[in-house]
């Protein structure tokens, strides 16, 4: 696959934050390439490294993160020819070449509706900036853009309620205001972080009807992360299950669901509630808990609460396996299979 | 559950939790958050209730209303004493403080239900010795007990509670409620603020609790595939009003009101080849302070009619067996 169809392009990222003068390694070795105009979910436990990876991506990290990655590489598509950009050179968080890229190229929406907003401007302000900010265009013109953005987005009378402040509107409008604040500049990329987790499900499904109109009316390119495998399952082409920071299983829909592999994966499919469950049918559980990351020991992350170890599982790191075209899985199961990277 | 064991525990008639809107310095009432309007229902004896609606929909408030934590302003609730049925909101201080040796509630996040300063020790003996259990072995011995119950080793109560999961700080809510040797358990969102896998530990843990010591359980969520797993019967909560009462299969099978089929079909599946049609409801839930007339959810229903924007609907039975629902489209029959 060429730069045409691939618009992002991980190679072996790593985060880890000093605490205590220690390092604690959060992202070991996140591989993926997200397919132009696809949707692709990152699913996996509270802890898991998965806002990491999308946050060192877009050098979102605090004074204490160290990221390395091999390869950052992430391909804008101007007037149909690719122009490519390596995330990984850029020396500062904040520097003019990652300021260029991001709301015209990338933006992110966040979890929290509530907070993302500042309770003191006016939230058509707030959209606005970014344009005002990366095209140059005067308040009145950027007025009207964000007029036509609210509209699209499904915000009524959107005439009044541009002047309004946050506190007026309510948790799934908020949540539309920030998914406007991340569109306006035209990106191609949006990374959502767990964008319904705070709202109702009704609210849920408004919100994730309108990100997937805007993948398959726009060609967006998305990345949801979600711990939600009902959501993974209505919006994903192709998944990434993160397990203590490392990705265990990637793959299409339909390999994941279908043919789930690494054990981890199994488990989670297998412990969510599903509505009908037939009576007297018991949840399967998966045992222990998500351990510390400041105490994983070396092998795989998974071994203690694993239901198929083996001592070879805590000999070493558990390389990626290709069980079949573009299905990868970390579990010494799969030895048999072509080991990636 | 077989229909001549059931026994009621709970009377609910006509329950109104209303809170006031002050304005100015005399504090005048102008108005008020109708957070639980005349809701009437019976809970029975060893099952589990499970009342589900969007946030802001009262079902917090009708939990609290029941243990006595918001004063309800208007309507009963009779609580089964052996038989012998008294009425809850018109109870002395004392009357009071009996009851909640009755009933007992676990709270939504475990994080913040545990003192952080006091062992949970400390923390599990202060509700034995508030009601009266003097003798120290005898409290030693009924915290081990519980402790048992939850699966978490007895030597962990010298410990704080930082030193626990999430998981296991939620057991340890659920063992602290357990020791005064309830009737019934409110539990008010308990596995939301938990992880998915940790959700099933905890989610089958509290099944076989209430197996084991004959609970009854009211069991409140958002999510419906949650209480779907843990309830017998499911109450459908919209603005204050219940909407659809039934068994939780049928209210999964057959929902009647055109709320519970949305809320029905708003949730995602995890199965790629279901292929279900997704109803997305237009708009939000109105605020409990200007509710709309009529029927409260008329406004976004998509089967509304003249007489709904009017005539607030009553109870009536419909299709199965204790399923009730309030809706025009039933009201003829």
């Amino acid at each position: 696959m060429n730069e045409k169809d691939i618009i992002l392009e991980v190679k072996k990222l790593n985060t880890s934050f000093i605490t205590d003068k220690k390092e604690v390694k959060i992202v070991k070795d996140v591989s993926f390439s997200l397919k132009r105009g696809t949707t692709l979910a990152v699913v996996g436990e509270s802890g898991c490294g998965k806002s990491v990876t999308m946050n060192s991506i877009m050098r979102f990290t605090g004074q204490n993160a160290r990221v390395h990655a091999d390869k950052i590489q992430y391909n804008a598509m101007v007037d149909g020819k690719v122009e490519s950009y390596h995330l990984e050179q850029f020396k500062s968080n904040n520097g003019p070449e990652m300021r260029k890229l991001r709301g015209p190229h990338m933006s992110m929406v966040f979890q929290d509706p509530m907070s993302s907003l500042n309770p003191v401007y006016k939230v058509g302000d707030q959209v606005a900036e970014g344009l005002i900010q990366h095209t140059g265009m005067s308040k009145k013109e950027a007025r009207q853009k964000v007029l036509e953005m609210f509209k699209k987005l499904g915000i009524p009378d959107p005439e009044s309620r541009i002047d309004c402040y946050p506190h007026q509107f309510s948790g799934g409008m908020k949540q539309r205001v920030v998914i406007a604040i991340a569109m306006i500049c035209n990106p191609e990329l949006i990374i959502c972080d767990e964008p319904t987790t705070a709202l109702d499900v009704t609210i849920q499904a408004q919100i994730m009807e309108l990100l997937k109109g805007l993948q398959v009316n726009e060609g967006k390119s998305i990345v949801l992360i979600t711990h939600n495998m009902g959501l993974v399952a209505e919006m994903a082409d192709e998944v990434c299950v993160m397990y203590m920071g490392r990705v265990v299983e990637f793959g299409t829909l339909e390999d994941i669901f279908d043919h789930p592999s690494h054990p981890y994966t199994k488990a989670l499919l297998r412990s969510v509630p599903v509505l009908g469950l037939a009576d007297g049918q018991k949840l399967e559980t998966i045992p222990g808990i998500t351990p510390n990351p400041a105490d994983v020991k070396g092998g795989c992350e998974f071994a203690d609460r694993c239901p198929e170890c083996t001592a070879k599982c805590r000999e070493k790191t558990i390389p990626s396996y290709e069980i079949s075209e573009g299905h990868y899985v970390r579990c010494v199961k799969f030895e048999s299979f072509k080991e990636v990277e | 559950m077989n229909n001549e064991k059931k026994e009621v525990i709970f009377k609910i008639d006509g329950l109104q939790t209303w809170f006031p809107i002050t304005k100015g310095a005399f504090k005048k009432v102008v108005g008020h958050v109708k957070a639980v309007d005349s809701v009437s229902l019976d809970v029975y004896k060893g099952e589990t209730l499970g009342i589900v609606g969007e946030s802001g929909c009262g079902k917090s408030t009708l939990g609290k209303s029941v243990m006595l934590l918001e004063q309800p302003t208007g309507g009963s609730v009779h609580f089964n004493y052996d038989g012998e049925f008294k009425d809850i909101t018109k109870f002395s201080k004392e009357e009071t403080f009996q009851f909640r040796k009755r009933v007992q509630m676990v709270f939504q996040d475990p994080y913040s239900a545990l003192n952080p300063q006091k062992k949970i020790y400390t923390s599990f003996e202060e509700p034995l010795i508030v009601h009266g259990m003097t003798d120290r072995a005898e409290r030693e011995a009924t915290m081990e007990k519980v402790l048992k119950m939850v699966n978490i080793q007895p030597d962990y109560l010298m410990r704080y509670p930082h030193e626990f999961s999430g998981g296991q700080r939620q057991r340890l809510c659920i063992a602290r409620a357990l020791e005064v040797m309830p009737d019934v358990l409110i539990c008010d969102e308990p596995v939301s603020a938990l992880d998915v896998s940790i959700q099933a530990q905890v989610l089958n843990l509290m099944k076989e609790i209430q197996k084991s010591m004959n609970l009854t359980y009211l069991f409140i969520a958002h999510d419906l595939s949650v209480v779907q797993y843990m309830s017998d019967r499911i109450v459908v909560m919209y603005l204050g009003k219940i909407v659809e009462v039934a068994d939780s299969k049928a209210l999964y099978e057959e929902p009647l009101h055109p709320y519970t089929k949305a809320l029905l079909s708003a949730i995602p599946v995890p199965d790629i080849h279901s292929t279900k049609k997704r109803q997305v409801l237009e708009g939000e839930v109105p605020s409990p302070i200007k509710k709309p007339s009529g029927c409260a959810f008329h406004n976004r229903c998509p089967q509304c009619m003249e007489i709904c924007k009017m005539l607030d609907p009553a109870m009536v039975h419909e299709g199965k067996e204790g399923h009730m629902v309030a809706c025009h489209l039933y009201q003829s029959k």
